[in-house]
């Protein structure tokens, strides 16, 4: 395990960049998405819920490495089939669409829940006081909402930081393919006791940060 | 006497899905009346109220607040609420906010007053409610009494010029129920134009210009607040009274 620290430590490092750069891109991608279909699904406009529940229901139906598969492949394909000959998408392209498709839809869940839980007296009382309707939501609903969102928030992108490693089948070159390398030239079996490391320590100091934040909030109240 | 008519509804109906609970309500409210409705749970009291700021939207009729239709399609609810204070029975104040926040959002948020200014006005009316004191703390440390006085002045924070209130004492231990009808009698005697819904048969005997009482979505009975609750003619007004008093 020592060697291929010493060996191979340069290259797990790289890899361990990319994977935080995939995840770090996905992640600001899904909190855009979540948040714009988690609000589509609690506005009071049917058209606007069903939008939100068809993004949700559709994504959750699809297994990660099926819809990276689709976007890497198939979706390529059939915009070179519309003409667009040169039409290529990179792994870091594909994947980062992929997994903040996927990790949005779960957050869109989460802000949904988050926004239903706080009291309906709270947006009745600020639509009272003649505020409109987004302002309300901004000003009073959400800042109550996201409190009870964090810990759920930083849970998914845990989940979302692990699976990353799901984009080594479209050839993304992070952690695990890396690894996979590694193990591949080597016949050591013990790099990947050393991914399953790097992976725990960065997820660590997320939780702890996830930790952090939650105790700030908390005293903020 | 009022003649200025504050708010005129004609054949009001509310129904929630098949459960009809306003059935042609028509009546008028003048400028610095104070109007106390009473009735049993599910009379439609509540809801009656909510519709005179379109917290519930109305199946039939019109409700004219200053001659404005707020029923209509068209009409601007969140620049009417502006004029249309309401307090809760379970005072919604915004948990996240310090109880000088939470009576200045609206007013700075909706360009009435700059930050400075909105909060002399907040601090004024604190002064009014008898809660100086209590500007910095957050809601959660204020006592049910204290939450409702802040409601009260968070909603006057906008000068409305009606107020509503939905049982404003129904969720405060009894010893706390005085302090908030004082501030509503300050209120009343100052000349807001005040549409209450309680069960407080003394408040409406001291305060109100006028009972109303509700049952099954009509109104029952209505008159000077002696007349209805000492003098009561419908039988249902007098099995109801008879059972509060």
């Amino acid at each position: 395990m020592v060697k291929i620290v010493q060996v191979y430590g340069g290259m797990l490092m790289t890899a361990m960049g990319q994977t935080l750069l995939l995840a770090l891109l996905s992640l600001f991608f899904a909190s855009i998405l979540g948040l714009v279909f988690g609000m589509l699904k609690v506005v009071p406009n049917k058209v606007c819920n069903f939008i939100g529940m068809v993004y949700v229901d559709a994504i959750r139906g699809w297994p990660l490495i099926v819809l990276a598969f689709f976007v890497y492949f198939t979706f390529p394909a059939f915009v070179q089939g519309l003409g667009y000959r040169s039409f290529r998408l990179t792994s870091l392209q594909a994947g980062t669409i992929a997994l903040a498709l996927n990790c949005g839809a779960y957050m869109a869940e989460i802000i949904r829940a988050g926004i239903q839980s706080v009291d309906g007296g709270q947006m009745e009382a600020a639509r009272s006081l003649g505020l409109p309707y987004i302002t309300s939501m901004r000003k009073v609903v959400l800042p109550q909402a996201v409190r009870t969102m964090i810990p759920s928030i930083i849970n998914q992108f845990i989940i979302t930081l692990k699976d990353t490693s799901i984009l080594s089948a479209i050839g993304f070159p992070e952690l695990t393919n890396a690894t996979k390398t590694i193990v591949a030239n080597t016949m050591n079996t013990q790099g990947w006791m050393v991914a399953g490391l790097m992976y725990m320590v960065v997820i660590i100091l997320l939780s702890k940060l996830s930790g952090y934040i939650e105790r700030r909030v908390r005293y903020a109240q | 006497m009022h003649s200025n008519v504050k708010i005129s509804v004609q054949g009001l109906k509310k129904s929630f899905e098949k459960l009809e609970v306003l059935k042609n309500i028509t009546l008028d409210i003048t400028e610095g009346e104070v109007v106390v409705l009473l009735g049993p749970s599910g009379s439609g009291k509540s809801t009656f109220l909510r519709c005179l700021n379109q917290l519930e939207t109305v199946t039939d009729g019109t409700i004219l607040v200053d001659d404005t239709d707020i029923t209509a399609k068209h009409t601007d609810m969140n620049q009417v609420r502006e004029s249309v204070g309401m307090v809760f029975q379970h005072f919604n104040l915004f948990h996240h906010l310090t109880v000088l926040e939470n009576m200045t959002l609206a007013p700075v948020q909706l360009k009435k007053a700059n930050r400075h200014q909105a909060e002399q006005t907040a601090l004024q009316l604190l002064q009014r409610v008898g809660l100086a004191d209590k500007a910095t703390v957050r809601p959660a440390q204020l006592s049910g009494g204290q939450k409702q006085r802040v409601a009260i002045a968070r909603a006057l924070c906008m000068q409305p010029d009606i107020m509503l209130f939905d049982e404003p004492t129904s969720a405060l231990d009894p010893e706390m129920v005085g302090e908030v009808l004082a501030v509503m009698k300050n209120l009343a005697r100052a000349g807001m134009t005040m549409v209450v819904v309680t069960h407080e048969i003394g408040f409406a005997r001291e305060v109100a210009d006028r009972v109303i009482f509700m049952e099954g979505g009509y109104i029952i009975e209505q008159g000077a607040a002696k007349e209805v609750i000492d003098h009561p003619h419908e039988p249902r007004t007098v099995d109801f009274l008879s059972k509060v008093l």
